[in-house]
């Protein structure tokens, strides 16, 4: 829990951050979700389905889960929720 | 009272217009105020972005007017359904949060309505509203070459955002035919605004084939959309593209609602003059009541949050707005009413649940929405039915079924919090 705070106020900010997607290292800017960090990455798969289709973000707003991936260890986060952090490890295709 | 839960006399779920609305009257009315939202911003989808790229007044006074008022911002956390007696359980952050209220007001929006067609699961395959929050966040979309198609006035608002990030718009498809856009258009002469928003959208696109009775057919393109197929109906062309952008409308996240006990009509949250839904104590405003975009959410949800801080005398005054914003989502939902064609996109093998890839064919062959999950265990998969439950009431005209917390794929130890099935296990 925390206060509100005044976001809209500029803050001076890091100008990108750096995050790693299936090894590959992938420079950001704040406010990047990681499911767009992943298509900078030049992936568009970022799931299996039980058949083994191919899959990506659907809904873009934490409904669909398909683009659920494993950050940081962590499965079945929801990338288009996800605010790209300084040295997260992504791994798509899981 | 849970003295494990925090403790507020208003709680909000929801930081979209509606939630920002109702959660700044109950502050300013000095009731101890929080307001919930899954996501780490505030604004919900209409105005995501706004708050760290402020670029439309009215968000920006808002989200303002939140952030002067004494309301506690819970963000980044999901509500995952009741837990007994005015108590909410809920995840912040990967912890469980136990949320006590005396007066409960959501306003969790809506979502867009996705029907199955052939490749409809292709990676690049996107609502455009999807799309359109994805950019807004970093999805690469400056030189790609984008088609939108499906239905309502999110394409037109979510083709010309693309166009001004520098996407290449190949073209938008409505499905709703010329003759009930140009009625639509008449009835707009009521909301200048809206009217004078349309105008620019449409200026915004000029040399983009907007169409109107044309729908998709089929993505194509191996492991992802390299193509789609569309047709009006009398022949059939295909377009190349990066990304296809295929919503059919908006439907509520009546799930909350559902799950609290609240009586639905049509498929939207019944409530009263005050908001009050037919559960004591728990008022819905926005989408969940109607689809009819910001404006009439933030009347709306003025109303509520002024109403459940016993300030009727206050929100009686307002209610006149909100009539003519009614009136306004009359005219969207006629304009937009789906053709039935739409119902009959999917082939026999298209998968119409993602999650558990149950096909069309497979779905149809059941009399009701619980029939075809026992069988077939369609929408008892991640999203548990938010896409596919959507999609079988217009392919089947199954009905809006209920539901069963947790809301969300939880953490065990978030529902180990749970005071009820806690005791029971």
């Amino acid at each position: 829990m925390r206060r509100p705070d005044l976001s809209i106020i500029p803050i001076p900010m890091p100008d990108y951050l750096q995050l790693r997607v299936n090894g590959t290292t992938v420079r950001v800017t704040p406010q990047t979700v990681v499911a767009a960090a992943v298509a900078q990455a030049g992936h568009a798969r970022f799931r299996r389905s039980v058949n083994g289709q191919m899959r990506g973000p659907l809904c873009g707003m934490g409904t669909c889960m398909e683009c659920r991936l494993t950050i940081n260890g962590q499965a079945h986060c929801r990338s288009c929720q996800t605010l790209c952090q300084e040295g997260m490890e992504v791994r798509t295709d899981e | 009272m849970n003295e494990r839960a925090l403790q507020f006399d208003i709680v909000v779920v929801g930081a979209g217009p509606a939630g920002l609305a109702a959660a700044c009257a109950a502050a300013e009315c000095g009731r101890r105020t929080a307001l919930v939202d899954d996501t780490p911003w505030l604004g919900g989808q209409i105005w995501r972005g706004q708050q760290s790229h402020p670029s439309l007044p009215q968000a920006r006074q808002w989200i303002e007017r939140f952030s002067r008022s004494k309301a506690t911002l819970l963000d980044s956390c999901s509500v995952l359904g009741p837990a007994g007696s005015r108590l909410l359980l809920a995840e912040q952050n990967a912890a469980p949060r136990l949320i006590q209220w005396q007066r409960l007001i959501l306003a969790t929006g809506a979502r867009e309505l996705f029907l199955p067609f052939p490749g409809w699961t292709l990676p690049g395959n996107s609502g455009p509203g999807g799309l359109q929050s994805l950019a807004k966040h970093g999805w690469p979309v400056s030189g790609k070459r984008i088609v939108l198609a499906g239905s309502g006035p999110l394409l037109l608002a979510v083709g010309a955002g693309l166009r001004k990030m520098g996407a290449s718009i190949v073209s938008v498809n409505e499905q709703a035919p010329w003759s009930r856009l140009i009625s639509f258009g008449t009835a707009l002469i009521r909301w200048p605004a809206k009217l004078a928003q349309a105008a620019r959208l449409k200026w915004t696109l000029r040399g983009t084939p907007f169409r109107c009775g044309v729908w998709p057919v089929a993505a194509d393109g191996g492991e992802q959309v390299r193509a789609v197929t569309l047709t009006d109906g009398r022949r059939r062309w295909t377009e190349e593209c990066d990304f296809l952008a295929c919503g059919f409308g908006l439907v509520p996240n009546v799930e909350l609602p559902l799950a609290l006990g609240c009586q639905l009509t049509n498929g939207f949250v019944t409530v009263d003059d005050l908001q009050a839904a037919s559960v004591a104590r728990v008022y819905c405003a926005g989408e969940l009541t109607g689809i009819a975009g910001a404006d009439a959410a933030l009347v709306e949800g003025e109303i509520a949050g002024l109403a459940a801080s016993g300030r009727d005398d206050a929100a009686r005054p307002l209610m006149a707005r909100r009539a003519a914003w009614r009136r306004f989502r009359a005219s969207l939902a006629a304009a937009f009413a789906l053709r039935e064609e739409m119902a009959r996109l999917a082939a026999p093998d298209t998968v119409v649940c993602r999650c558990e890839d149950v096909s069309f064919e497979r779905m149809k062959t059941f009399a009701g929405w619980r029939d075809a999950k026992l069988q077939t265990r369609c929408g008892m998969g991640p999203c548990q039915g938010r896409v596919c439950g959507a999609a079988a009431r217009v392919l089947f005209g199954w009905g809006m079924q209920s539901v069963r917390p947790p809301l969300l794929p939880a953490r065990v130890d978030s529902l180990a919090q749970d005071p009820i099935a806690g005791h029971s296990s």
